[in-house]
């Protein structure tokens, strides 16, 4: 069991995988460099956030449906700064959890707090599985669609800035049906940015696109959201190691959370095919067979 | 091109109509040949596109109106909950009395002119619109609301404005598409139950003095007229919501 190349249980070699990537990955390397640096989206500027990164806990978590009793006592801790990569089987409530913390969900006796001691409405960003894009609008008043909710003056400046950071200046005018689907997560994730907000709640936000397009906004994403707070709920184990600062696994039933430990390098994103990476997501795919052999 | 078929198909039914009345000749009484449409049409072209003004403008009167208060009433339905506990049952019993049975009633109250036809027409596509207006509010991909909720807590009546409202303006405009096909149908049946003009009334009167050649030609004339709003009406819309021609082409979202 010991060397790759063993299929596990899920009948797929875990090197088949890790390989593409690694290929995948320098190839959009390759691609990057061939690209002129105007239209490219290899963002150079970190974003900063106005304030420094917020922690967030979330304690005493209890959600019922039916008579199933999802979760009980369930506590979740985001450190301030960096992506907290939330994983675990179909249907389990990481989806429920993340909705929970955006506040779309009706009350429940859950408690969140911050480590600035306010609270944390008005203060998260969401970005979902589908992009979520207005088809009546163009891309650049989608973007701007935060500002013209809350009755702000359209940061007109900013948002054209932030779409040439994700590569998008050429289609500002655009529709998004005029849009591929890697285009249309960028838009997405440009509006997120916009947001401005310290913590970001991203609910499988790439795994609509093709691999390499995943890659590369993986890329972006840790990039742009660099020292912000990010809940990024994914069923993908390769995108957990490449961003996270903490890796979750969530099972069972009522849920429980399982920190997977496994000594990552600190900076994101992480190459997919470097050997610590590799086996760090060998391991993690591991832990999750195991975790789903008692469904 | 497009239109080449639908005229050559007009064209055989019109030699159809007339043969038929060539071979059983039958009086021009009863059933006048298209010529003798065509040559009532001619003589008589002044008289018939008058009345067909009148009528035009009780049908456009009734679609603003009947859009203006369906709309109005879609959005209390939406979003008040106590409107929709009274109005909705409301609603729905008022579509079980046919319009026509209170036509008699709207020109004793509104009088000979063209009110009653206007409220005729109101009536009749107050409903539709309605339903479709409330069912586009209702089924908003519940996702974008989240989103903007997620931008803007508590700001309910922006998200109306920048999300709800364009989102269910496709349903309006269906609503609005039905609306014209069957407003003439209410101008029509005011025009008949009481009136001293229009197009409804131009063929009771003519049809009373056997005038069935003049009846047709107002008939046809009525036709058009409601093709040609119909068609002028879909273009707008179209013109308006380029975004749904869009989304039918790459259906993404549903």
């Amino acid at each position: 069991m010991g060397n790759g190349g063993t299929p596990t249980s899920s009948g797929f070699s875990v090197d088949t995988y890790a390989d593409t990537a690694r290929i995948l990955h320098a190839f959009a390397l390759k691609m990057k460099a061939m690209r002129n640096p105007r239209s490219s989206f290899s963002p150079d500027i970190p974003e900063k956030p106005s304030s420094p990164a917020l922690a967030v806990r979330l304690r005493g978590v209890d959600w019922r449906y039916g008579d199933n009793l999802l979760f009980e006592n369930v506590t979740l801790d985001l450190p301030g700064g960096g992506f907290t990569c939330l994983l675990g089987p179909s249907g389990v409530g990481k989806s429920t959890l993340l909705r929970l913390l955006a506040g779309l969900l009706p009350t429940t006796r859950a408690t969140v707090t911050c480590s600035d001691g306010l609270p944390l409405t008005g203060r998260v960003a969401y970005m979902a599985q589908q992009d979520l894009l207005l088809p009546w609008l163009t891309v650049l008043d989608n973007v701007l669609l935060g500002n013209r909710l809350r009755g702000e003056t359209p940061a007109v400046d900013k948002a054209h800035e932030l779409l040439r950071r994700v590569g998008l200046a050429d289609v500002t005018a655009d529709r998004p049906a005029a849009l591929s689907g890697g285009m249309r997560q960028r838009v997405a994730l440009a509006r997120t940015l916009m947001e401005d907000r310290p913590v970001v709640l991203m609910d499988e936000p790439f795994s609509g696109v093709d691999a390499l397009t995943r890659l590369r906004l993986q890329t972006l994403a840790a990039v742009t959201l660099r020292q912000r707070t990010v809940l990024l709920v994914t069923h993908d184990p390769l995108e957990a190691v490449r961003l996270a600062r903490q890796v979750l696994i969530m099972h069972g039933r009522p849920v429980r959370l399982q920190l997977f430990e496994q000594p990552l390098s600190e900076s994101t994103p992480r190459d997919p095919g470097d050997p610590s990476v590799q086996s760090a997501y060998r391991e993690l795919l591991r832990r999750l067979e195991d975790e789903s052999c008692d469904c | 091109m497009r239109l080449l078929t639908p005229l050559i198909s007009l064209l055989g039914l019109l030699l159809a109509w007339q043969l038929l009345v060539w071979i059983s000749g039958v009086p021009v009484y009863i059933l006048p040949g298209p010529v003798a449409v065509l040559s009532s049409l001619w003589n008589d072209g002044d008289l018939i596109l008058e009345q067909a003004g009148i009528t035009a403008l009780e049908i456009l009167f009734g679609i603003l109106l009947g859009t203006f208060l369906g709309g109005g009433s879609a959005l209390l339905l939406r979003y008040f909950r106590r409107m929709r506990r009274w109005l909705l049952p409301l609603l729905i019993a008022s579509q079980a009395i046919p319009v026509f049975a209170i036509a008699p009633l709207l020109v004793l109250w509104l009088g000979y002119g063209m009110a009653s036809k206007v409220a005729m027409a109101t009536l009749i596509i107050y409903f539709p619109v309605t339903a479709n207006f409330y069912d586009g509010l209702r089924r908003i991909p519940r996702a974008w609301l989240e989103l903007a909720q997620t931008m803007a807590t508590g700001r309910r009546w922006a998200i109306v404005r920048h999300v709800a409202l364009p989102a269910a303006l496709p349903a309006l405009a269906s609503g609005l598409r039905i609306a014209t096909a069957i407003a003439p149908i209410g101008a029509v049946v005011g025009e008949w139950v009481g009136s001293s003009a229009g197009l409804g009334y131009l063929m009771l009167h003519a049809n009373g003095r056997v005038q069935i050649d003049l009846m047709f030609a107002a008939l046809s004339v009525l036709a058009l007229l409601a093709v040609s709003l119909y068609f002028a009406v879909d273009a707008v819309l179209n013109r308006l919501l380029p975004w749904q021609a869009e989304l039918t082409l790459h259906s993404e979202i549903s």
